[in-house]
């Protein structure tokens, strides 16, 4: 059995896709920084087989949930305060994704045109189908 | 002088008659709604009986043709149409010849020329170019084409071409013919006219060059229009209200014995025009290189050189709906 101390104050993100976490790590952005992270992999999950889960000390608000939606929405976020979950919340597709993902299309303005923003625009949310603002390629997850 | 202020992205105030209007660019034809394209429409068919009513709607403004790619017909179908109103142009029709090739930056080449002129017509070889255009744009900006994805000012002069010969964009049927994988006004124009009733396509493609799948999901299944995809041309043309010819484009393809192969696929002659009815016309986007036999120019339902200046017709009401301009009665 594997102990690791409680948040006091910031996240943990339950249920994320088992293998995953570490990309999750970085999609968020948190190497920049320097909160503490727990980073737990491959934990027995009954509803899940198996699963992955992030355990961030931080502020509250420092993590932007939208990004976090993108890349799963199936995550659980605990909201931690003083050593106690206060909240949980069920993630939402973001209508739009900033510097995320970055556009494949060769023929695309952001391959040239100099600190263009990669925005990605939700256009079929049944299909969880996102597409460049500027050219419309659909991004393909893998 | 401009009025500005940011609204949103893309939109800024448009002063124009001591009225500040919200201003407005076209990137893509479903910019307008069906009702805006018809007072479009009717603007375009008031030009064209009484051109000198709008000859000097124009005066004073400036068109910008920022063309980063050659073009023979679109630069010169829209200077004509500011001519036709009074104003005057400026601009570039290669990139070789501006400040691009220096390593400007779209957003800052559409700051300066928003200084220079009251409307830029734009084209480029990078999808999306004019959408960045336009969200740093002082002045309306028409994609002129950029690269595989839209050329909105196409659709707008196949649609008045098409309701000038019916008189109508509904209840018809429309033959789409040649590479309807890579065409991008094939494309735009199954998306404008999947917005009225009862069209029907006949897609005539050999199977390489089917319409894309995005295409036949997202739009001809999503709205239930009807549609087949034939590969003889012969067995549309006797049904058809509309038959829409298109280039074989050489640039699309990395395999040249390929391309010689579609190339040959289908060609449109006198001999297959009498399986047509007497009202089916026959347009095409220009430039033809041999899907049309020279022998069906002198045919009376060869339209696609009506097309072409109809486009200028079009895009004069264009440039007069974004600046706002309105042409009194006398």
């Amino acid at each position: 059995m594997l102990n690791i101390s409680g948040v006091q104050e910031g996240y943990v993100l339950d249920h994320i896709k088992a293998g995953t976490a570490l990309k999750i790590y970085r999609d968020l952005g948190l190497e920049q920084h320097d909160y503490t992270v727990a980073i737990i992999m491959n934990v027995k999950s009954n509803k899940m087989g198996r699963k992955d889960i992030l355990k961030i000390e931080c502020p509250i608000g420092s993590i932007d949930l939208d990004v976090l939606g993108f890349i799963d929405h199936n995550i659980t976020v605990n909201i931690v305060k003083n050593g106690f979950i206060t909240d949980k919340l069920k993630l939402k597709l973001p209508k739009e994704v900033h510097n995320v993902i970055r556009c494949k299309n060769p023929r695309c303005i952001t391959t040239i045109e100099q600190e263009l923003e990669q925005v990605f625009i939700l256009t079929d949310p049944e299909h969880e189908v996102y597409r460049c603002k500027y050219c419309e390629e659909k991004y393909e997850r893998k | 002088m401009q009025c500005f202020t940011v609204i949103l992205h893309s939109t800024c105030l448009l002063q124009s008659n001591r009225k500040c209007v919200k201003m407005r660019h076209l990137m893509n034809p479903l910019d307008f709604s069906v009702e805006e394209l018809d007072q479009l429409m009717d603007l375009a068919m008031d030009i064209e009986k009484n051109p000198d009513k709008y000859a000097h709607a124009c005066d004073r403004k400036k068109l910008a043709t920022l063309f980063y790619e050659p073009s023979t017909r679109t630069r010169l179908s829209f200077e004509a149409a500011m001519l036709n109103l009074g104003g005057s142009v400026l601009g570039f029709s290669e990139a070789s010849s501006s400040s691009a090739s220096k390593g400007e930056s779209v957003a800052d080449t559409i700051r300066v020329i928003s200084c220079y002129a009251d409307i830029v017509a734009m084209r480029h070889p990078k999808e999306g170019a004019p959408l960045v255009a336009a969200l740093h744009s002082r002045i309306p900006v028409i994609n002129a084409g950029d690269g595989g994805h839209q050329h909105p000012t196409q659709t707008l002069a196949d649609l008045y071409t098409i309701k000038k010969l019916h008189g109508r964009l509904d209840h018809l049927t429309i033959g789409l013919c040649g590479d309807l994988k890579f065409g991008r006004t094939v494309h735009s124009l199954i998306e404008a006219l999947s917005r009225y009733e009862g069209i029907r396509f006949l897609l005539i493609s050999p199977k390489e060059l089917r319409v894309p799948e995005y295409i036949r999901k997202d739009v001809l299944d999503k709205k239930q229009i009807h549609y087949e995809e034939v590969e003889r041309m012969e067995d549309a043309l006797p049904n058809l209200d509309i038959l829409y010819m298109t280039r074989i484009q050489k640039e699309r393809f990395f395999n040249e014995e390929e391309y010689l192969r579609m190339k040959g696929f289908y060609i449109l002659n006198e001999e297959k025009m009498k399986l047509a009815r007497p009202d089916t016309y026959v347009l095409h986007p220009l430039p033809r290189v041999n899907e049309i036999s020279v022998d069906v120019d002198d045919d009376p339902r060869a339209k696609y050189f009506e097309q072409a200046q109809n486009a200028v017709y079009m895009r004069m009401a264009l440039i007069l709906t974004l600046l706002n301009i309105h042409v009194d009665e006398k």
